[in-house]
C-alpha cells in the first residue's frame, strides 16, 4: 500500500487558474523523496494538500490508505497530528515556549505520537534531548532558553527535531535546509534520513538546493507531474 | 503541554500589555465592590442613625420635618411640645425610656441640644451601640456641655474650655448668651450620625439661658439674671422640641403611634424612625445609583478593552496559531486557548480586584472608623461578591469568545501557510 497516492487531483487558489493539475503522485512506504520546483509553483501547496491542510477540488488524495476528502476537517487535523510531522519553510517555532518545549509540543496534541516515545522507554524531554543531541544542540542551558534567542540554523534543527518525535509516519519537510551551512545541513540530513529509517517514515523532501538530490531515492519536478501551467515568479 | 499551560506561557510573552489588561480590570472590580460596600455601609449607618429608636415624637408636621429637625437638626420645628404632654406621654406603661430634645440655640453654627442624661444611656446607633466619651464624662452641673466629635476637633475644644452658646441658628447677626458661659464637660467618639455635629447640654442649661428672655429678646440689663442668681431658681423646662421614645416591647409601637397621633389636648406626630429613614434614603440615595451605573460602565469599559488587546494581538498572532496547527493543534484547541487566555484576564483581573479592595479596607478602615465614624466591616465576600466575580469571569470568558471565534476561522482559512 503506498504512503501517499494522488490521482487526478486539481487545486486552485479562490477563482484563479489552477495552481496544480497532478494525473498521478505514488511514494511508497520508508521512501525519501525529492521535490523541487521553481519558487511560486505550487511546492508548499502540494505539500498542504498532502498534509490535508487543504482539500482538492477534484481528485482524490489518499495517505496511508485514507481517502483524506473523505474526512471531515475536524478529521483531517486529528489525522495528520497522528501521522505527519512538518518542517516548514521558515519561522515555525512558537517563540515564548523553550527549546524543549517547542519539539514536544506536538505530543500534546497526538496520543499516538506520545505512545510511540513512551514506548521507547523515554521520557517526552529524554527523546527531545536525543533528538536535539544528534542535531549537534547539546548545550543544556540553551534548551530551557526561549526559541526566540536562538540562529536561525539552531531554530530549524529544532522544529526538524519537533517534527521528527514520536515517530510519525510521514515526515513533509519544506526547504528545512535553507539557512544551514554546509556541515550542519549533512548532519541534518544525517539524522532526518537515520530518524525515518529507524521509525520506518516516509520522508517528502522539499528544497532548491540540487546538491542534495543524489542523497534522495528518488527525485521529482513538480513541473514534470503537473499539467496546469504554474504562475512562476 | 495543557491548553492552560500553552495559555499562561504565551500570555507570560506579552507579559506587559497581559498586566495592564488585568491590572485595569482588577482596578474597575475594586471600584465596582467598594462603591457596592460603601453603599450597603452608607445606608446601613445612615438608616440605624437612631436604631434603639422606637418612635420619634414631635408637633404636629410632615415625617419627613420631625425625622429632619430631630434626628439629623436640619430645619425648625414648626411647634414645641409643652413639657405637660411630654410628662403625661413619657408615663404610658408601654413606654421603657425617653430622651427629650430642645433644639433652638447654637454654637459657631452647630446646633446645641437641651436632652437629658437618659441621652448617655438610651441612645442607640449603629449596631447597638451607645454614646461613648473620648474624654470626659455626661454633664453634671448646669453649666456643662459635651461636645460631639466633629465638634470638638473642628473648633479645636478640650476639657476645661469655656464657650459661649448663640440664641439662634443663623450664623449671622446672633445674639449670645455671653453672660452665662459654658464648661466642656465631656467630647464624645465619632459615631458617624448628626451627633458628631452637635453640643448637648442639659434641659435645665437651655431653661436658664433663656429664664429672662422676653419673647425671644434679650434682657435688658436691669432685669437680667446672673449665672449664679439662676442656679437658685426652678429650672423646670415649660417644654421640648422632641422627644425619642424606646418602648417595652416593639409589637406596641403602632399602637403608641396612634396614642400620640389622637392625643387631644396637643396636636402632635409620632414616627417610626427606622420606616422614615428608609424613605429619606430613597430620597437621597439616588446618587449611589449613579455611583454604582458609573462603576458598571467602568468595568463595560474594561473589559471591552480587554477586548480589544486580544483582537490586535490576534494579528501578530496568526503565525503563532497556524504553527500550532502545524504541530497537531485543531481549530477547536486555537479556540479553547483564546478562551482560556480571556478567562485567565478575568480570573486574574477579579482576584486581583479582591486583592486591591481589601487591602485598601485594611488601610482605610481606621481612618474611616476614626474620623467619619463610618464602620465598614471587613467581611469575607458575601454571596454579592461571589455572584459579581463569577458574572465578571462569565462576561470576560463571553466576550473572549469573539477573538477566539476569529482566530479560529483564521486558522481554518489559513491553513499552515504561515502569514507574516
Ligand atoms: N494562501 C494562499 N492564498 C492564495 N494564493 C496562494 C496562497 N498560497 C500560495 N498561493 C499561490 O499559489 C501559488 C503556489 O504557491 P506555493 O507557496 O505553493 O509555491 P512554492 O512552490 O512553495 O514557492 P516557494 O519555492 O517560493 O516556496 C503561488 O502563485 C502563490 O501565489
Ligand atoms: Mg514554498
Amino acid at each position: 500500500m503506498p504512503v501517499i497516492d494522488l490521482s487526478n487531483v486539481i487545486f486552485g487558489w479562490g477563482s484563479a487558474k489552477p495552481v496544480l493539475d497532478i494525473p498521478e503522485l505514488v511514494v511508497r512506504r520508508g521512501e525519501k523523496v525529492f521535490i523541487r520546483g521553481p519558487s511560486g509553483s505550487g511546492k508548499t501547496t502540494l505539500l498542504g494538500l498532502l498534509g490535508g491542510v487543504l482539500t482538492p477540488s477534484a481528485g482524490h488524495v489518499r495517505v496511508l490508505g485514507t481517502e483524506l476528502n473523505s474526512l471531515t476537517a475536524v478529521q483531517r487535523d486529528h489525522f495528520r497530528a497522528r501521522h505527519v510531522g512538518f518542517i516548514f519553510q521558515m519561522f515555525n517555532l512558537i517563540p515564548y515556549l523553550s527549546v524543549l518545549d517547542n519539539v514536544t509540543l506536538p505530543l500534546s496534541f497526538a496520543s499516538d505520537r506520545l505512545l510511540a516515545v513512551q514506548h521507547s522507554g523515554r521520557s517526552p524531554q529524554e527523546e527531545a534531548r536525543r533528538l536535539l543531541g544528534h542535531l549537534g544542540l547539546t548545550d543544556p542551558t540553551l534548551l530551557e532558553r526561549p526559541v526566540t534567542g536562538l540562529s536561525i540554523g539552531q531554530q530549524q534543527r529544532v522544529a526538524s527535531a519537533r517534527a521528527l518525535i514520536g515517530s510519525p509516519e510521514l515526515v513533509i519537510a519544506d526547504e528545512p535546509t535553507s539557512a544551514l551551512d554546509f556541515d550542519t545541513r549533512s548532519a541534518f540530513i544525517q539524522l532526518l534520513f537515520s530518524e525515518c529509517e529507524a521509525a520506518g517514515s516516509t520522508l517528502l523532501f522539499v528544497s532548491h538546493d540540487r546538491s542534495l538530490e543524489s542523497l534522495f531515492d528518488r527525485c521529482l519536478s513538480l513541473q514534470d507531474i503537473n499539467r496546469a501551467v504554474g504562475e512562476v515568479h | 503541554m495543557s491548553i492552560l499551560n500553552l495559555a499562561l506561557k504565551s500570555l507570560n510573552n506579552r507579559k506587559t500589555t497581559a498586566l495592564l489588561t488585568i491590572f485595569s480590570i482588577a482596578v474597575s472590580v475594586a471600584l465596582l465592590l467598594g462603591v457596592e460596600r460603601l453603599r450597603v455601609e452608607a445606608r446601613n449607618s445612615f438608616t440605624s442613625t437612631v436604631s434603639g429608636t422606637d418612635l420619634v415624637v414631635g408637633a404636629r408636621s410632615s415625617p419627613l420635618n420631625l425625622l429632619l429637625y430631630s434626628v439629623f437638626h436640619m430645619g425648625n420645628a414648626t411647634n414645641n411640645v409643652t413639657w405637660q404632654t411630654y410628662q403625661e406621654l413619657a408615663d404610658n406603661d408601654a413606654v421603657a425610656w425617653t430622651i427629650p430634645i430642645a433644639l433652638g440655640d447654637s454654637h459657631r453654627g452647630y446646633r446645641v441640644i437641651g436632652t437629658s442624661g437618659d441621652m448617655f444611656t438610651h441612645y442607640r446607633y449603629g449596631d447597638d451601640q451607645t454614646l461613648s466619651f473620648k474624654s470626659g464624662e455626661p454633664f453634671s452641673d448646669l453649666f456643662d456641655v459635651v461636645l460631639g466629635s466633629e465638634v470638638a476637633a473642628t473648633l479645636g475644644y478640650d476639657l476645661g474650655q469655656k464657650i459661649v452658646l448663640s440664641h439662634g441658628l443663623e450664623s449671622a447677626a446672633l445674639q449670645q448668651h455671653d453672660d452665662k458661659p459654658f464648661q466642656v464637660a465631656g467630647i464624645l467618639e465619632p459615631t458617624g450620625t448628626p451627633m458628631d455635629r452637635a453640643l448637648m447640654i442639659s434641659l435645665e442649661g437651655i431653661e436658664a439661658l433663656h429664664i429672662d428672655w422676653v419673647n425671644g429678646a434679650a434682657p435688658r440689663p436691669m432685669l437680667a439674671v446672673s449665672a449664679e442668681k439662676v442656679r437658685q431658681m426652678s429650672l423646670e423646662p415649660s417644654s421640648i422640641t422632641a422627644y425619642f421614645v424606646g418602648l417595652k416591647s416593639r409589637i406596641a409601637a403602632f399602637r403608641y403611634q396612634r396614642a400620640v397621633n389622637d392625643y387631644a389636648p396637643e396636636a402632635l406626630t409620632a414616627i417610626l424612625p427606622g420606616v422614615a429613614l428608609g424613605e429619606l434614603w430613597q430620597l437621597v440615595g439616588s446618587a449611589e445609583k449613579a455611583l454604582q451605573v458609573i462603576s458598571v460602565m467602568v468595568l463595560v469599559a474594561c473589559l471591552v478593552g480587554m477586548l480589544t488587546t486580544i483582537l490586535t494581538s490576534l494579528n501578530e498572532r496568526r503565525r503563532e496559531m497556524s504553527i500550532l496547527r502545524s504541530v497537531g493543534a485543531r481549530p477547536w484547541h486555537i479556540f479553547a486557548l483564546m478562551i482560556t487566555e480571556s478567562m485567565i484576564y478575568g480570573v486574574a483581573g477579579t482576584a486581583l480586584g479582591f486583592a486591591i479592595l481589601y487591602g485598601l479596607l485594611f488601610a482605610i478602615q481606621p481612618v474611616l472608623q476614626t474620623s467619619l465614624g463610618l464602620h465598614i466591616a471587613v467581611a469575607l465576600p458575601g454571596t454579592f461578591e461571589l455572584v459579581l466575580a463569577l458574572v465578571i469571569i462569565g462576561c470576560a470568558t463571553v466576550l473572549g469568545a469573539i477573538p477566539a471565534w476569529r482566530a479560529y476561522r483564521n486558522s481554518l482559512s489559513d491553513g499552515l501557510t504561515v502569514r507574516l
